[in-house]
C-alpha cells in the first residue's frame, strides 16, 4: 500500500483512466497548463496533451453543456468544476441535460460523464465559496452523488465513476486534498458507487457522515470511547445510491443514530438517512435520530462565527450522548 | 454574408438532377406540413396532451438544411422539431406515436412533443429549455473532431434563444476551438410572444458571429434552394477544418407558439400573418417546379394524397399502439445493470 | 449530600401512589432504610424508604396526596445544607425540565448522582430494583385486567420504539416502568433494568433477585402450526383466543376427607377450596402442556408450578400466589392461603406475592355458583372457575343416587392448549379430587 495523498489518489486515478480508455478527457477551467486550480490535474498536460486536457474560458453552463453533448455520442467527459460553488451556473446541463436525457429518450441516449470538484467549507471564503451541495443534487433521479472522504475511496471511486454509464456528480473536498492515506496499489482499485463503509465499529451509537465529516465523526467516536460510548462511524460514500442495507444493518444494530453533514439541515442528506430509518426499522429505535448540521444561515466569514457554524466534534458527541440519553 | 441569397435568380430551367431534388423537397415539406396540421387536431381532440409546438410555415428551414447532411452528422433542436426529425428520416409514425405518448414512439412515450430523439439516425432531440441544447450540439462536434472525424452537428434554435447565456457560451468556445456546428438560428421574429425588436440589442443576429470568430450569414428562410445553399457552404467549411456558422434563417410560423396561443394575438396581427403566408415556402417551390421543371398541378395533387395517406398512417398506427408498460415507469433512469 | 426521596413505583403497574402517612417529619433525623411515609399503590399499602440518611428537611407532598411515580416528595439532606436548588424543580410534574429518575432507583437518586450518569448508576439501579422484589410482571388482576394505565400526564405511555419492542418480547408492561429519557420516555435501558418474570437475553439486563429458580421453565419456540393456529384464532376471537371445557366431579369422597380432616382438630380444618388447590397443581405436574405462558414468539413451559388464587377484596380482585403448590401439603396450602387472603384484603400484599402464577383458579362456590367461565389472566394459558358443591340425583350403576356434585369450567388460551390437551388435564383433576387420596400418595 502506498500512502498517498487524497489530491495525488484523485491524479492517479484520472491518469490510470486516461491511459486505460482513450474516450475519457478532461475539461474545465485551469485544467492543463496551471494544472488545475488545486492541482488536482497536475503533469497530465504532458502525458495527454492538449486534444484530451482541455482547458475553458469561464464558462461553466457552455462547458458542462460541451461535456453532455460529447457523452451523449459515447466520449466519457471528465469535467472539472473549480468549486461546485460555480457549478450551480452549470446546474441546468447536470440536471435538465444529464440526468434526463435516458430517460427522455426512452433509453437511446446515455450520459456517462462526470462532474467533479471540491466541495463544501474551507476556511474563511464566506458565503458564495462554502458551500455543500450534495443533497441538491442527491434530489435528482438519473444523478448518482459520491463524496469520498479518504485517499482510497477517494481514488477508486473516481475510476469507478469514470466507467459508469451514467452521470456522475463528484464532490471533493478542499480541505481534504492534503489528507494522506493509504491507497491500494496496482490499477484496479475500485470502489463500487453506492457502497457505504463503516471506518470504525462500534455497537451504542451510529454516526453516519460523508467527506468531511468523517473525519469529524471519527475524532467524536473516540471521544465517546474516552467516555466509555462505544460509537459506529459509517462513511456513506455514496449518497446516491444511497447504501440502505448498510444503514439499516448499522442502525439496528445501536439503535441510536446521529447524522453528520457539512450541508444545511433542511432537506438534506441527513433527512433522507432519518427518513430511511424510521421507515424501515422504527421498532430498532431508541430514541429519535439527531442530526449535525451546518447552521442555518449563509456561511459567515469572521472565524469564529464559522466555527459555530459548522459540524464539528464537540456538537457530534453532545448530540451522540443525547441520543444514549446521557445528557 | 448579408441579405436573403434567393434575390437576384433568374428563371432558367433546372436540370433534371436539381429538379427531381427539389420535387423529393416538396413532397417532404409537404409532408412536414400536414403532419403538423394533423397533429393540431389531435391536440384538440385530446389526444396529445402536454406542450406543442407546431412548425407550420418553417419547413423549408428544416428541409433545406437536413437535406445537406450525411448519415454520421448529428441533429439537435429544441421544442419546436417535429419538422426537423421528420425531415431527419424519422418516420411520421414514430414522431406522431410519440405525441400520443404511445410505447411505439421515438421515445417510448417517455418525451413527448418536445423530446423526439432518434439515435441512431443521429436526431439527439428534441430539447425544452431554450437554448441549452445549443451547448450540446458543441459538444456533439466536440466528439467528432476529438476522435478525428469530419461530420459535423446541426443545431436548430429559435431567434430568442440567442440572447440566453448558453448561445453566448458556446459560440464563443465553437469559434475558439473550431468545432464543427452549424448554428441555425430560426429566425421567426417572435420569441413567444416577444417580437426580435423588443427582446435583441441587434436585431441582424447573424453579425453576432462576429464576436466569436465564425461566419454569420442571413438567409431567406421561405426559399428552400437559398437555405440548401447557405447550408452548402456552411457544411463544407464545417468538414474542411471545423469552422462553425451561424445562419440566421428568417421564416415565420403560422400559427400560435404552442397549442394555448392564438395564431396572431396580442403580439402581432392577422394582417402581419396573411402578408407572410404570401410567401409560403410550399407554394414558392410548386411554382418554381411549375415553371422551371414542368411540373403539372396534378403532380401537386398526387403528393397531397400520397402525404395525407402517410400522416393518416401515422394516426391510425399512432392511435392504435399500446401505452407504455406500467413498469417503464422505472425503466431508462439509470444504464441497465451490466 | 442533598438527596431527593421520590416516589417509588411500588408495584410492576404502579403509575401514582397516594402518600397515606409520613412517618417521618420535617427535622427528624433519619438513617438510611428507615420508613418514610405508607405509601398506598393501586395494589397495596407499601413503605417509602429513605435511600440515603441525614435529616428529612422538607416534606413536599402532605400525607392524602396523589402524586405520579417519580415526583419528589421529599428532601433529605445536611442539617444545614442549602437544599434550595433542590426544592427549585422539587415538586415539578415528572416530564417537566430533567430526566426522570431510573425505575426503582429512583429513591436514591442523588444530586451527584444526576451528574455521573452511567455504568455506576446502572449498577445501583439493578441493586435498588432487585431489592425491591419486583420480580413478577403478570398482571395482578384476574378476573378484569387492570386499565392500561395512565402516565401522570394522563396521554399514552410514550416508549421508544424500541422499548416497545423489547418490552413486548419480554411481556414487561411498560406502564410499570418510569423512564429515564426526556418526558418520561421509557427507553431501551429502562426497559432492560425493569424486573422481569423471565429471564431475559442472556448477558442483559441482570437478574432480579427474587427471579425464579434457574431455568424453572422451557421456552419452547413456536411451530409453525402453533403460529398459523395462534394468529388465526386471535383473529377470531380477540387478543386471547379462548375456550371452555366444562367438567362435573363427584366430590363425596372428598366431602368424607374433609370431614374427617376436621374431626382431627382445629388444625386440621381445610376448605375445599385448598383442596381444589392442591389437586390442581397436582394434575399441572402431570400436564405441563397446561402449566405454561403464551409469550407472544413462544410458550413457556414451567417446570414450577404456582397457583393463583382469586381472592375478592373491598374494590375489586386480587390473586395471591401459592409457589410450588405442587410440592406443598395441603395443610401448608391451606394456612399459606388463609394468610395471604387475609393480607390481601388488608392491602398489604407485597408484589412478588401476588405476581408470577402459572396457572389461576377462580372460585365462586360460596356464592351459590354452579358454574361459570372464568377470564384469564395473560401471560397465563388457563383458569380454572369452580362452582359450588351440589348435591343432585345421578345415575350410577343403574341407580339413581343423591351425591355431591361440582362443576368445574377450565379456560384456556387456545394458543397454547388445545381442546385434548385441556381435556386430559381435567380429566386427571377429576380423577384426584373423585379419589383424593391419590393427592398424598
Amino acid at each position: 500500500m502506498a500512502v498517498l495523498t487524497y489530491r495525488d489518489a484523485l491524479n492517479q486515478a484520472l491518469r490510470e483512466e486516461m491511459q486505460r480508455d482513450d474516450r475519457v478527457f478532461l475539461m474545465g477551467e485551469e485544467v492543463a497548463e496551471y494544472n488545475g486550480a488545486y492541482k488536482v490535474s497536475r503533469g497530465l498536460l504532458d502525458e495527454f496533451g492538449a486534444r484530451r486536457v482541455v482547458d475553458t474560458p469561464i464558462a461553466e453552463l457552455g462547458f458542462a453543456g460541451i461535456g453532455v453533448g460529447a457523452a451523449m455520442v459515447g466520449l466519457r467527459p471528465v469535467i472539472e468544476m473549480m468549486t461546485w460553488n460555480f457549478a450551480l451556473l452549470a446546474i441546468d446541463q447536470i440536471v435538465n441535460s444529464a440526468a434526463k436525457m435516458r430517460y427522455m429518450s426512452g433509453g437511446q441516449v446515455g450520459v456517462p460523464i462526470v462532474f467533479r470538484g471540491p466541495g463544501g467549507a474551507a476556511l474563511q471564503l464566506a458565503a458564495q465559496h462554502s458551500q455543500a451541495f450534495e443533497s441538491w443534487y442527491a434530489h435528482i433521479p438519473g444523478l448518482k452523488v459520491v463524496a469520498p472522504a479518504t485517499p482510497a475511496d477517494a481514488k477508486g471511486l473516481l475510476k469507478s465513476a469514470i466507467r459508469d454509464d451514467d452521470p456522475v456528480v463528484f464532490i471533493e473536498g478542499e480541505m481534504l486534498y492534503n489528507l494522506k492515506g493509504e491507497v491500494p496499489d496496482g490499477g484496479e482499485h475500485l470502489v463500487p458507487i453506492g457502497r457505504a463503509e463503516v471506518k470504525r465499529a462500534g455497537g451504542e451509537v451510529t454516526l453516519v457522515c460523508h467527506s468531511k465529516t468523517v473525519a469529524v465523526a471519527l475524532k467524536a467516536a473516540e471521544e465517546l470511547a474516552a467516555q466509555g460510548v462505544d460509537a459506529e462511524v459509517l462513511d456513506l460514500r455514496s449518497i446516491r445510491p444511497l447504501d440502505e442495507a448498510a444503514l439499516l444493518a448499522s442502525v439496528a444494530k445501536t439503535h441510536r443514530c446521529v447524522v453528520v453533514e457539512e450541508g444545511w439541515a433542511f432537506a438534506g442528506v441527513g433527512a433522507q438517512v432519518v427518513d430511511t430509518i424510521q421507515r424501515e426499522i422504527f421498532d430498532e429505535l431508541d430514541a429519535p435520530v439527531l442530526r449535525v448540521t451546518q447552521a442555518d444561515v449563509p456561511m459567515p466569514y469572521n472565524k469564529h462565527l464559522e466555527k459555530a457554524a459548522k459540524a464539528d466534534v464537540p456538537k457530534t458527541v453532545a448530540a451522540a450522548r443525547k441520543v444514549l440519553y446521557l445528557e | 454574408m448579408t441579405a436573403t441569397a434567393s434575390r437576384g435568380r433568374k428563371p432558367a430551367a433546372l436540370d433534371a438532377e436539381t429538379a427531381g431534388r427539389l420535387r423529393g423537397y416538396l413532397r417532404q415539406m409537404m409532408l412536414i406540413r400536414h403532419f403538423e396540421e394533423r397533429a393540431g387536431e389531435a391536440y384538440s381532440l385530446g389526444l396529445i396532451g402536454g406542450f406543442c409546438h407546431l412548425y407550420i410555415g418553417q419547413e423549408a428551414v428544416a428541409v433545406g438544411t437536413i437535406s445537406a447532411l450525411r448519415d454520421d452528422d448529428h441533429v439537435i433542436s429544441a421544442y419546436r422539431e417535429h419538422g426537423h426529425a421528420i425531415a431527419r428520416g424519422v418516420t411520421p409514425r414514430a414522431v406522431m406515436a410519440e405525441l400520443f405518448g404511445k410505447a411505439t414512439g421515438s421515445s417510448h412515450g417517455k418525451g413527448g412533443s418536445m423530446h423526439i430523439f432518434d439515435a441512431g439516425r443521429g436526431f439527439l432531440g428534441g430539447h425544452g429549455i431554450v437554448g441549452s441544447h445549443i451547448a450540446l450540439a458543441a459538444g456533439h462536434a466536440f466528439a467528432s473532431k476529438y476522435r478525428g472525424q469530419d461530420s459535423l452537428t446541426l443545431c436548430f434554435f429559435g431567434e430568442a434563444a440567442a440572447n440566453i447565456g448558453a448561445f453566448h457560451e458556446t459560440l464563443n468556445m465553437a469559434g475558439l476551438w473550431k468545432l464543427p456546428v452549424v448554428f441555425v438560428c430560426e429566425n421567426n421574429f417572435y420569441g413567444m410572444g416577444t417580437a426580435l425588436h423588443r427582446a435583441a440589442a441587434i436585431e441582424e443576429l447573424h453579425q453576432r458571429a462576429a464576436s466569436y470568430g465564425m461566419p454569420g450569414q442571413a438567409v431567406d428562410g421561405q426559399d428552400v434552394m437559398a437555405v440548401r445553399e447557405a447550408m452548402d457552404q456552411a457544411a463544407a467549411r464545417a468538414r474542411a477544418d471545423g469552422t462553425p456558422t451561424l445562419l440566421e434563417i428568417r421564416t415565420y410560423r403560422y400559427v400560435g407558439h404552442s397549442m394555448s396561443d392564438a395564431v396572431h394575438g396580442t403580439y402581432r396581427s392577422k394582417e402581419e400573418v396573411e402578408e407572410h403566408k404570401r410567401r409560403d415556402p410550399i407554394r414558392l417551390l410548386a411554382e418554381l417546379l411549375r415553371e422551371r421543371a414542368g411540373m403539372p398541378e396534378a403532380e401537386v395533387d398526387e403528393m397531397e394524397q400520397s402525404v395525407k395517406a402517410e400522416v393518416q398512417d401515422a394516426w391510425d398506427f399512432a392511435e392504435s399502439s399500446p401505452d407504455p408498460d406500467p413498469s417503464a415507469l422505472y425503466t431508462d433512469v439509470y444504464a441497465p445493470e451490466a | 449530600m442533598a438527596t431527593k426521596v421520590v416516589m417509588e413505583a411500588l408495584s410492576p403497574t404502579m403509575e401514582e401512589g397516594r402518600l397515606i402517612e409520613w412517618k417521618k417529619q420535617e427535622g427528624e433525623t433519619v438513617a438510611a432504610g428507615d420508613v418514610l411515609a405508607e405509601v398506598e399503590t393501586d395494589k397495596a399499602v407499601m413503605e417509602l424508604v429513605a435511600r440515603a440518611g441525614g435529616v428529612l428537611r422538607k416534606q413536599l407532598v402532605p400525607a392524602g396526596a396523589t402524586v405520579p411515580v417519580a415526583t419528589t416528595v421529599a428532601v433529605i439532606a445536611g442539617k444545614d445544607e442549602d437544599i434550595a436548588a433542590l426544592l427549585g424543580n422539587g415538586s415539578a410534574a415528572p416530564g417537566a425540565g430533567a430526566a426522570k429518575p431510573a425505575q426503582g432507583a429512583a429513591g436514591a437518586e442523588t444530586a451527584a448522582a444526576a451528574e455521573t450518569a452511567g455504568a455506576a448508576e446502572t449498577v445501583a439501579t439493578a441493586e435498588t430494583a432487585a431489592a425491591a422484589g419486583k420480580a413478577h410482571p403478570a398482571p395482578v388482576v384476574a378476573a378484569a385486567p387492570a386499565a392500561p394505565a395512565t402516565p401522570a400526564d394522563g396521554g399514552r405511555v410514550k416508549a421508544s420504539p424500541l422499548a416497545r419492542r423489547i418490552a413486548a418480547e419480554r411481556g414487561v408492561d411498560l406502564a410499570g416502568i418510569a423512564g429515564s429519557g426526556p418526558g418520561g420516555r421509557v427507553v431501551q435501558r429502562d426497559v432492560e433494568r425493569a424486573p422481569v418474570a423471565a429471564a431475559p437475553a442472556a448477558g442483559a439486563a441482570p437478574r432480579p433477585a427474587r427471579a425464579l429458580p434457574d431455568e424453572g421453565y422451557a421456552d419452547e419456540p413456536l411451530t409453525q402450526i402453533r403460529k398459523t393456529i395462534a394468529k388465526r384464532l386471535v383473529q377470531s376471537i380477540g387478543p386471547v383466543p379462548t375456550f371452555y371445557l366444562t367438567a362435573e366431579v363427584d366430590m363425596e369422597r372428598a366431602w368424607d376427607a374433609r370431614e374427617a380432616l376436621k374431626a382431627l382438630g382445629p388444625e386440621g380444618k381445610v376448605s375445599f377450596n385448598d383442596i381444589i388447590l392442591k389437586a390442581v397443581a397436582t394434575a399441572l405436574r402431570q400436564h405441563p402442556a397446561c402449566n405454561a405462558w403464551w409469550q407472544d414468539d413462544h410458550i413457556r413451559y414451567w417446570r414450577d408450578v404456582h397457583v393463583g388464587v382469586a381472592v375478592a377484596v373491598e374494590d375489586g380482585l386480587i390473586t395471591p400466589v401459592v409457589r410450588h403448590a405442587d410440592r406443598k401439603t395441603l395443610r401448608e396450602i391451606s394456612a399459606e392461603v388463609r394468610d395471604m387472603a387475609g393480607r390481601a384484603r388488608e392491602r398489604r400484599l407485597r408484589p412478588e406475592e401476588y405476581t408470577g402464577a402459572t396457572f389461576s383458579i377462580s372460585n365462586l362456590g360460596m356464592y351459590d355458583i354452579s358454574h361459570f367461565t372464568a377470564i384469564i389472566n395473560p401471560p397465563e394459558a388457563g383458569i380454572l372457575a369452580v362452582g359450588g358443591i351440589i348435591e343432585k340425583p345421578v345415575a350410577a350403576d343403574g341407580q339413581v343416587t343423591i351425591r355431591r356434585r361440582m362443576q368445574v369450567t377450565m379456560s384456556c388460551d387456545h394458543r397454547v392448549i388445545d381442546g385434548a390437551t385441556g381435556a386430559e388435564f381435567l380429566r386427571t383433576l377429576k380423577t384426584l379430587l373423585e379419589n383424593p387420596l391419590a393427592l398424598v400418595w
